[in-house]
Parts: C-alpha cells; sequence; structure tokens
C-alpha cells in the first residue's frame, strides 16, 4: 500500500496541534494515521495529554504550561511542540500497519426497529431487503471514532446506499444503525441525530463499567449479520 | 458523615480538571467549565489545584452538611447564605455540624464552584471525577446532583476545636482575585484552520463586530447570533478533533463556541479558538451577553496563560501559609 507522507500541520488553538493528511476518507490514509497514533502514543512527546485519530488527521492536545517548564526561557510552547512533533514523523517514516480485529455485530433489520429503511430504499429505486441486502454484503472499516463515547464511523458504504444526513436531527434510540453520505454508524446511546436509520443491534457499543469501554476502536472492522425480531428479543 | 442534597438545583454535577487519554474512544474530556474559579476555590481549602468541586448553575442545590467541613465559593457570585446568613465568594468557610448553605440570586456570572477541604469520597471513573452525562459515568452516579444525594466527604477534628461554639466562621483572608476581572466580554482567539476561507466581509465582522450569546447555549457550546459570515469554498470538511474553544461556523452562517463538554470531533469550518486564558471568562458569560473577539497569536496566548498560572501560584502559596497558621496542614 502506497504510504502517503505529505501533510499540512496546523495549530487547533494554543493548546493542540493537528496533523492532517489530506481531507478525504480514504483507506490508506486512516491506516496511516493509526500508525501515527501507535508511535506517537508509545513514544510521547513530552508535555502531551492525548492524541486523537480521526479519519485522515491526527490531533496532538498538549499541556502549554508542562511544556514551557522543559523548554530554554523565551522559546514558544507551540512551535516546539510543532517540531517535536515533525520529528517523529520523519523518524518513523516506514509503513506500519495496525491490525485490528474483525467483529461481527448483529442487526435486526425489521421495520419496527428501522423508521428509515422503507423511504431510503424508496429514493434509491429497491426493496428494504436489497438494501439490508447490500448492507451486510461487505466488512467496514472504523474509521475513527467520535460524537459520542463509543461512537464509530464505519466505511465505506455501497454507492446504492450513500444518502446525505437528514436536514433536522431526530431522536434515534441506542443501538440504531444508521447511514449518512457513504458513511455508517451505531449510536451507542440514545441521542438526536441525522443519519437514516435502519435497523438496531442488541450488541452494547459502550459500556462505562467495563475498564476497555468501548467495543469498536479505529482501525476494526465490522461484518453486519442480519437477525430476526426474535433473535433480537432473545439476544 | 456527608454532604447532603436537600433541594436540587438545575445542573449541578461534581467536576475536576478533566478526564484524558479517552477521546479516541469518543470520550470528552468534561471537567469544569471556568478552571480558574475551580482552582481558586480548591486553593482557599488547602487542596491541590484539580481536586474535585461542585460546579452550579443557578437555581442551585441547598447543601446540609451532617459534620464541620472547611468550604469555599468562588466564580458567579449566587449570594451565598449559610443558616441564612448571606457569606462571601473567594474567603475559606468554615461551617459547623447540621449547616445549611443556599443560594438566593444570580448577582453576576454564571456557574459557581463549591470546594470542600479533602474532596468527595466518590469513585474515579477513568482516572477524573468528572461528571459525563453522554456516558452517564463518573461524578456522583453519573448525573446531575438531586435532592437525597449523600456524598461522603472527609472528617478533620482540627475544624471542630477552631469552630468551637460558632454556626460558621469566615475566615479573615480572601483570594485577591482584582488581577483576573471574569466578567469580561473580550476574548482573544487565535486564527483557526479555515480562517483564511471567510470572505473579507466576514473576516471583518469576526473581528469588529459583537455577538450574543443564545439561549441554545450550554455545557456543550455557546451558540451565537450575529452578523451572517460565509466562506469563499464549498469543499465539505471530514470529521476530525476539535477542541474547548473552537469557534465553529454553522451551515446557517452563525457560529457556536466550543466548551467543556464538547463532542471530540466535528466537521464544521474552524474559524477561531478562544485561547485558553479566556476560557474561564467565556464560562461566566450568561445567554443574553454579547461577547467580541480579537485575534491574538501563539506569543500572546502564552504569555497570558502563563501569568494567570503565576498568579494562581503565588495564591496558593500564601494561602497555605494563612492556613497552616491556625493548624490546618496542607500537602
Amino acid at each position: 500500500m502506497k504510504y502517503k507522507t505529505d501533510y499540512r500541520i496546523f495549530p487547533l488553538g494554543d493548546s493542540a496541534i493537528t496533523v492532517d493528511f489530506g481531507n478525504i476518507i480514504d483507506e490508506a490514509i486512516n491506516l496511516n494515521v493509526m500508525a501515527w497514533f501507535h508511535h506517537l502514543t508509545n513514544d510521547p512527546v513530552e508535555g502531551v495529554i492525548e492524541i486523537v485519530p480521526a479519519y485522515s488527521s491526527l490531533t496532538v492536545h498538549y499541556d502549554m504550561l508542562a511544556v514551557a517548564k522543559n523548554i530554554p526561557k523565551g522559546q514558544q510552547a507551540y512551535t516546539w511542540m510543532r517540531e517535536s512533533i515533525e520529528k517523529r514523523l520523519q523518524q518513523y517514516p516506514a509503513a506500519y500497519q495496525i491490525e485490528g480485529s474483525l467483529i461481527k455485530i448483529p442487526v435486526c433489520y425489521d421495520t419496527f426497529f428501522a423508521p428509515d429503511l422503507g423511504t431510503l430504499a424508496e429514493s434509491k429505486g429497491m426493496s428494504s431487503e436489497e438494501v439490508v441486502q447490500l448492507h451486510v454484503s461487505r466488512s467496514y472499516r472504523v474509521y475513527m471514532l467520535g460524537f459520542l463515547p463509543g461512537f464509530a464511523y464505519l466505511g465505506q458504504v455501497d454507492d446504492k446506499l450513500a444518502t446525505p444526513r437528514k436536514s433536522q436531527p431526530v431522536e434515534v434510540a441506542a443501538g440504531s444503525i444508521g447511514i449518512a453520505g457513504q458513511q455508517t454508524g451505531i449510536y451507542p446511546m440514545v441521542s438526536p441525530g441525522g443519519w437514516h436509520i435502519i435497523g438496531r443491534t442488541p450488541v452494547h457499543l459502550f459500556d462505562s463499567d467495563k475498564a476497555d469501554p468501548a467495543l469498536l476502536k479505529p482501525g476494526d472492522s465490522v461484518q453486519f449479520v442480519s437477525i430476526t425480531l426474535h433473535e433480537f428479543e432473545n439476544y | 458523615m456527608n454532604l447532603r442534597i436537600i433541594k436540587g438545583g438545575i445542573q449541578d454535577t461534581v467536576q475536576d480538571n478533566g478526564r484524558y487519554g479517552y477521546q479516541y474512544l469518543g470520550v470528552n474530556p468534561g471537567g469544569t467549565m471556568d478552571r480558574l474559579s475551580a482552582q481558586i476555590a480548591n486553593i482557599l481549602v488547602g487542596n491541590s489545584l484539580n481536586e474535585a468541586v461542585i460546579e452550579l448553575h443557578f437555581p442551585a442545590s441547598e447543601f446540609f452538611f451532617e459534620q464541620p467541613a472547611l468550604i469555599s465559593l468562588s466564580g458567579a457570585d449566587f449570594m451565598a447564605s449559610i443558616n441564612g446568613d448571606e457569606v462571601p465568594r473567594h474567603r475559606p468557610i468554615l461551617v459547623s455540624k447540621f449547616s445549611i448553605l443556599q443560594f438566593y440570586r444570580l448577582r453576576a456570572g454564571a456557574r459557581a464552584y463549591l470546594s470542600i477541604r479533602g474532596g468527595f469520597d466518590l469513585p474515579k471513573w477513568f482516572c477524573s471525577y468528572s461528571t459525563n452525562l453522554k456516558a452517564m459515568a463518573g461524578g456522583y452516579k453519573g448525573r446531575v446532583l438531586q435532592k437525597d444525594d449523600e456524598i461522603k466527604i472527609h472528617s478533620d477534628e482540627v475544624l471542630t476545636s477552631i469552630l468551637g461554639k460558632k454556626e460558621y466562621q469566615v475566615l479573615p483572608w480572601k483570594a485577591d482575585i482584582g488581577w483576573e476581572d471574569t466578567h469580561l466580554t473580550e476574548l482573544l482567539a487565535l486564527p483557526g484552520n479555515e480562517w483564511e476561507q471567510l470572505t473579507a466581509p466576514s473576516k471583518e465582522s469576526l473581528e469588529q463586530a459583537s455577538f450574543m450569546i443564545t439561549s441554545n447555549s450550554d455545557r456543550m457550546g455557546y451558540r451565537l447570533s450575529g452578523q451572517l459570515l460565509s466562506l469563499t469554498s464549498k469543499e465539505e470538511l471530514i470529521s476530525s478533533a476539535v477542541s474547548f474553544g473552537t469557534v465553529q461556523l454553522l451551515p446557517d452562517g452563525q457560529l457556536i463556541v466550543l466548551m467543556a463538554d464538547h463532542q471530540t470531533t466535528g466537521g464544521y469550518p474552524r474559524v477561531a479558538h478562544v485561547i485558553s486564558a479566556h476560557h474561564p471568562r467565556l464560562a461566566q458569560l450568561n445567554p443574553g451577553e454579547r461577547i467580541q473577539f480579537r485575534l491574538c497569536d501563539h506569543a500572546m496566548a502564552e504569555t497570558l496563560m502563563a501569568k494567570q498560572q503565576q498568579h494562581v501560584l503565588q495564591l496558593e502559596y500564601a494561602c497555605k501559609f494563612k492556613l497552616e497558621g491556625i493548624g490546618i496542614m496542607t500537602r
């Protein structure tokens, strides 16, 4: 896989720096994001608080006061941090593939749980069954987590399923499976949301009592498996 | 022995400095909205700077102390009283067993902080006491404080002996916060990555005009109302990390400033970022108030933050000395 090394680096306010590898949803770029996320996590720059990987970018949040303590007086924490991050990026030039897990997620696509399945199918000139068939026909990469605790952004759905998000968010039940653009995702908890809801999983995506609370991690793959209403109720 | 809530407020939560290291799982840092006031409240009672406090919104909860405690109040002025007598902010206050703390009126600011010496005996969730309402975890049972909640607080023999038979005692020193008037509406901001994509008139508006904080504002973010702004580019951004203080341009041309409970990631253009040193003053503004943005650079942002920190450390040193003078040991 081609290893993309061009990036733009810019401040996100006075306490964070973003490294952007291109404003696109692309598996190769996301692999690099995850590789650098691991490099920078395992070999941290002093003063870094945490690192947030996204589709095609990596954001380093840092404590400017902690950084200022360790650098020559008069030097800016921002300049020092930016240089340190760029040094790390050059230090780890080789591609480094993170092995994610493949996680099967049962989904009930019954209309009871799928308020938007019918209208989505109709707008695409398909039957609901065809939409479901396309949705389960491939596995999806977890590009990133965000929005809500444990909310995974999965991509990419078949072109025939891609639909812009709703103009107004509505209340969405926990476990709901949605589609927005070429993304698909699962709402871990009840929330307002603008994605088209086509099913629901009985699986808990986020459990705050667990040491490892999120079922899905960036870099994992997800395979949806269709289950009946009866199977959902007895899950 | 406990701190008991005898009447619930609209949104009072346990918060500390925030929860870091879990944004990659979508768990936002949360934490106090006004970091500085929370630190001052902690300093006054001899706590470490990042000890958990209760963040109060008006109308605020009422508290009953089942044991003597050393407390202090900072941030917004909610006209606090102990057993009906008004007590000042920014002073350490000894309260006896069976005292009641109430708040009568919103006089200034938006968020008050209650610190109690020794903090609260609560479990941490992912290294923090902060309440995450979305995940329903952290703080007190992952939720807003309600009537009849009881939070265990730490007991200290020395407080009883200092108090004697008094119901309460305001200790004779105060935190001088004259250097930081938190109630100011001018906010310094760094340009965001999409600043350059704003049209020339929009850039001018952002720097010159004022923006009103709307009622659609909370711990997650402040929705602003003002002149409509627009970008020269129509390129959609894919989601990436955002931060406390990030000023985003919404599709309707209005702005939102992200606050402590912001989502970890977002896809709206980032036109500016309020500097960290000015997050506290932003946190003390209410819907209906108008703010102005002034652009600055990193040197200014870092200098102001360092100055703020220097005042905090000086205050910490002075208060430690005073507390130890009356036999209350600090760490």
